[in-house]
């Protein structure tokens, strides 16, 4: 079996399970945020059940439209609070204390190799990357499992993509998995399981796994998933206040499809508008100018993203007609920033450096696009109004092009800044 | 269960973003998400939508966010339901949580023109084109799914089994 079998398996209390076998399956953490959880609230609450199936494995995260930006969105986070206190939640995380949902949950240890998770966003698989079968499902799905504590689910196939070589200066994870998007396209892996692995995989950082995890949605899939090793156990051992699994594929495991990357080949990669799956290399289009930047988001929100966008802009001042927005994914990730100096480098250079919040990323607040614009951000999505007017454009990128892009106030590679 | 309606074509990879853009999501009161149906794809579309109407389009239907607010509103704005080659997963699930029929054809995807008259017979997944007097293919329902059908979506579902524990 492969990994994401052997877990659905774990969880629905068999052996073992097939492709195409429907099992309702045990959940451990179940998360839902302040767009998704009003409505699941408002559902679980039709159900007829008196209380949640146990407090502690419900974890509700207001970040997209928080700190909350309107009234609506005031009423919204407003559900979350009042739910999570009716209920004695011991994973709701008040603003001031919260983080864009994927990178808070396993920075907090709250998410572990071997558990089974869902959540009402889509980005839910991000968790993969520690060896956790997660994947998102809708509110009305977190509704009936924050009832019974399970969740149905359809074994899907499992398509194996194997990275080798070395990778070039300033090329992370987000290349990688831009680079795969491009090549398979945004319903490549349609319902199926993305297992990650290869030579170059088994050095990537955590960081860097979390983005690929985090973006097997941009391809279809119904989760990403890298094998956990002893960079995941030093990841997580510090961070668990529970018992962890580290599972594994078998040799004679079975995968409809097998890709494989040479990434000695792969350079910085920029998915254009409107789809991640229109990828080009970043030094091809030196020739697009760019008024926004974002870093940030569940995908390249963490303190290594932060740095790696401030060694580029170390030294260098944020274009006269370019604005960059900064936004380090948790409150941790602040805080480090702040006392690495990384704060001071970004508000030197004339950018901004925001409290954690989805904002942009979804065109929600805090950097929304005018009609024409045009933005370069290190987020997960560019479809059509993604960050505000439906004539704007996002292209996508690692952190280190985003910030050398805000420099040269058009899209560059680092090395024309550094 | 037989739905009649007029069709409205969209093309592929039609997003979560396109069928109800984030900007409204401050709210997931129907009505609201209804005046906002698909306008990132087509601005006058929630003016031109009628109830009862049917959207037919290309592949990966409902593709990028989780959001529930996209079948929600397809549903609020009174449409019956979505045919398409392809369904993005999480649209899918969903859809078929909240009660909004959805179904794959390949066939009434490439062969329907918008404004054509269709009629989906969804118990034995058979599509007419009263229009051009053509007949496709549904792909069947999964078993579970039409439980969940005939429950009534899946929190009349999951009463059930609350209540039988």
């Amino acid at each position: 079996m492969t990994i994401t079998e052997k877990i659905l398996a774990a969880h629905a209390g068999k052996k073992e399970v097939s492709v195409g076998e429907l099992i309702n399956a045990k959940l451990d953490i179940i998360l839902a945020n302040d767009i998704t959880a009003p409505i699941s609230i408002t559902e679980f609450n039709k159900t007829g059940a008196d209380h949640v199936f146990d407090k502690d494995k419900i974890a509700l995260i207001p970040d997209h439209f928080a700190p909350q930006k309107d009234i609506k969105a005031a009423e919204q986070c407003k559900m979350l609070r009042e739910f999570s206190r009716e209920h004695d939640l011991s994973l709701y995380y008040e603003v001031g204390r919260m983080g864009v949902e994927h990178a808070l949950l396993p920075e907090q240890g709250i998410v572990l190799p071997g558990d089974l998770v869902i959540g009402a966003d889509s980005h839910t698989c991000t968790y993969g990357a520690l060896g956790a079968f997660s994947t998102g499902v809708g509110s009305t799905d977190v509704a009936s499992a924050m009832a019974t504590g399970e969740c149905w689910f359809k074994v899907p196939e499992s398509m194996k993509f194997i990275y080798y070589g070395k990778l070039n200066k300033w090329v992370s994870g987000k290349d990688l998995i831009l680079h795969t998007i491009g090549d398979i396209g945004v319903d490549g892996a349609l319902y199926r399981a993305m297992e990650i692995e290869g030579e170059t995989i088994s050095t990537l950082p955590i960081s860097g796994r979390l983005t690929m995890c985090n973006m097997a949605i941009e391809a279809g899939g119904k989760n990403g998933i890298i094998v956990p090793d002893d960079i995941t156990e030093e990841y997580v051992k510090s961070r668990a206040k529970r018992e962890y699994t580290f599972y594994t594929s078998d040799s004679d495991a079975e995968y409809v499809d097998v890709k494989e990357y040479d990434c000695s080949k792969i350079t910085p990669t920029v998915a254009c508008p409107h789809l991640p799956s229109n990828t080009k290399p970043a030094a091809e289009l030196s020739s697009v100018t760019i008024d926004q930047v974002v870093v940030g988001s569940c995908t390249n929100g963490r303190i290594e993203d932060i740095r790696e966008a401030a060694q580029v802009i170390r030294g260098n001042k944020v274009n006269p007609n370019s604005r960059l927005i900064v936004i380090p994914a948790t409150q941790q990730i602040y805080l480090d920033a702040v006392k690495e100096g990384l704060a001071e480098i970004f508000v030197n250079a004339g950018a901004v450096f925001s409290t954690p919040t989805c904002g942009p990323c979804l065109g929600g607040h805090m950097g929304i696009l005018a009609k024409g614009e045009r933005a370069i951000a290190t987020t997960n999505r560019n479809f059509v109004g993604r960050m505000g007017h439906p004539e704007s454009e996002v292209y996508l990128s690692n952190p280190a092009v985003a910030a050398a892009s805000a420099v040269k106030g058009r899209i560059a590679t680092p090395e024309e800044v550094i | 269960m037989i739905l009649k309606g007029k069709v409205w074509k969209f093309g592929v990879n039609i997003d979560t973003d396109a069928i109800i853009p984030a900007r409204y999501l401050n709210t997931s009161d129907p009505e609201e998400l209804a005046k906002h149906i698909m306008e990132d794809a087509d601005k006058d579309f929630p003016s031109k939508v009628k109830p009862g109407d049917i959207i037919v389009a290309d592949a990966n239907f409902g593709c990028g966010s989780s959001r529930e607010h996209a079948p929600i509103a397809i549903k609020a704005a009174g449409m019956q339901g979505v045919i398409a080659k392809s369904f993005a997963r999480i649209f899918y699930r969903n859809s078929f949580n909240i009660g909004l029929p959805i179904f794959e054809s390949e066939d009434a995807s490439d062969k329907i023109s918008e404004g054509d008259e269709i009629e989906i017979d969804a118990d034995n997944g058979i599509i007419r084109n009263l229009t051009r007097g053509e007949e496709y293919r549904a792909k069947p329902i999964p078993p579970f799914m039409q439980e969940l059908i005939t429950a009534g979506g899946l929190i009349e579902w999951t009463k059930k089994r609350i209540k039988a524990s």
